[in-house]
């Protein structure tokens, strides 16, 4: 699955690894992860993250 | 129709364009900027020593890639003289015009600047753009002594970043704790403690009165020594521009719910904007701004609205977020937890919270509860 990265501040979603501190198991692809979810370092929405290249 | 030109390369310049782009995939859009032009995280300069980051690690694309990634033109190294409102172009320092559609102003804010008796013969640094982190980075030994004015949020993180990366840190303040604006009592002295146990000296309730060369003068008499000086003690809105080409400007370049100037052609955002919740800056307002704007440039006129915006301060060495109340606002810390795990709500007369500061595991806290808090806009 493919990771994530935050335009704003450089973290990356790792579907390998999820957020289990926000209620989303590992394994979770980026695209079913809520709408309503945040950026856990800046706080930006996940409309704000962009495909990780390479 | 002439194109939408934008003045600034910034987070709120990139942002836009990258929103509108989304929006509206033929508009022509220019960006004019006084720096390189690179996309890198504003908000990293003041955390990414430590990380060993340097400038060229720190600017994730450059100008041309932006320009490909986008489909716009971006000027690099030009600065902006002049708005010509009734030609409706701007006026670059190589004499050159554009002409514009639409105006978006996102020139960011210029620091705060230090003075006191001495400083004109000391050189304090300031980190605002990349440009300018280079220049800090540049000459700093290992181990060296920084002398840091001000401990605020960004003196604070810079606290942590550098003395992390092996720096002998003082920082200087009149406040009586870190944060002193954003954290009460309980929590400013948990951080205190928490940046003195890696390693930071404060010097607290104090002032400088005199800068010399490799020394700084307290008002109790005391000196400090240093090797490299940084002064974080705020921002001030870029309004020059704007104001010279006759725009209302008041702390910032006064805009609208749609983010408009007095000039409805021009518009403005991120930290030389000034809403009516005032000046925000900070990265979630200004993500807002941009996706507004967007929508408004691109026909779908969208007023701003802000929810609350919780900020992560980046000081590992006790993790601190906060969501200050709107300015003015009136009413008192009630504090919980001990040690470093706090948690403390900034209640009005009414009983309702209005802003709060969560430190160590309520840090955890932060995203549930601000949306337990009245809206910015």
């Amino acid at each position: 699955m493919k990771k994530y990265v935050c335009v704003v501040c450089g973290f990356v979603y790792d579907p390998a690894i999820g957020m289990p501190e926000d209620g989303i198991p590992a394994g979770t692809a980026f695209e079913d992860i809520p709408d309503d979810w945040c950026c856990p370092d800046c706080g930006v929405s996940k409309s704000d993250f962009e495909l990780q290249e390479g | 129709m002439t194109g939408i030109v934008i003045i600034g390369s910034g987070l709120g310049g990139y942002s836009l364009a990258r929103e509108l782009r989304r929006l509206d995939p033929a508009v022509a859009i220019t960006m004019v900027t006084a720096d390189g032009g690179e996309l890198y995280s504003k908000p990293m300069l003041s955390a990414a020593f430590a990380q060993g980051k340097d400038v060229q690690a720190l600017a994730q694309k450059t100008a041309r890639q932006m320009e490909g990634e986008l489909g716009l033109t971006v000027v690099t190294r030009q600065r902006v003289t002049a708005i010509d409102r009734a030609a409706k172009r701007v006026v670059l320092g190589s004499g050159e015009a554009i002409a514009y559609g639409r105006l978006v102003l996102a020139m960011g804010a210029d620091p705060r600047p230090y003075r006191v008796e001495g400083s004109e013969e000391v050189t304090v640094h300031t980190v605002n753009d990349l440009d300018d982190y280079a220049a800090w980075r540049d000459g700093l030994v290992p181990q060296g002594r920084v002398l840091l004015i001000g401990a605020g949020l960004i003196g604070s993180e810079f606290a942590n970043d550098l003395t992390t990366a092996g720096q002998r840190v003082t920082v200087v303040d009149p406040a009586p704790w870190p944060l002193g604006r954003l954290l009460p009592r309980e929590l400013g002295e948990e951080l205190a403690t928490a940046l003195g146990g890696i390693g930071v000296t404060f010097r607290l309730g104090r002032s400088i009165t005199r800068l010399d060369p490799g020394k700084a003068v307290l008002d109790d008499g005391s000196v400090v020594a240093f090797d490299k000086a940084l002064s974080a003690i705020g921002l001030v809105p870029r309004t020059a521009l704007a104001a010279a080409a006759g725009l209302v400007v008041d702390k910032g370049i006064v805009v609208d719910r749609w983010l408009r100037t007095s000039d409805p052609a021009i518009f403005a955002l991120g930290d030389c904007a000034q809403t009516e919740a005032g000046p925000l800056p900070f990265v979630l307002p200004l993500m807002a701004e941009a996706k507004a704007l967007a929508a408004t440039l691109a026909g779908r006129e969208t007023a701003l609205s802000l929810p609350a915006l919780p900020v992560v301060v980046k000081t590992p060495a006790l993790p601190v977020a906060v969501c200050p109340p709107v300015p003015g606002a009136t009413g008192e810390w009630v504090v919980s937890g001990e040690g470093r795990d706090r948690k403390a709500l900034f209640v009005g007369a009414d009983g309702q919270p209005l802003g709060f500061a969560l430190s160590g595991s309520f840090t955890a806290e932060r995203q549930p509860l601000a949306k337990e808090m009245p809206d910015l806009l």
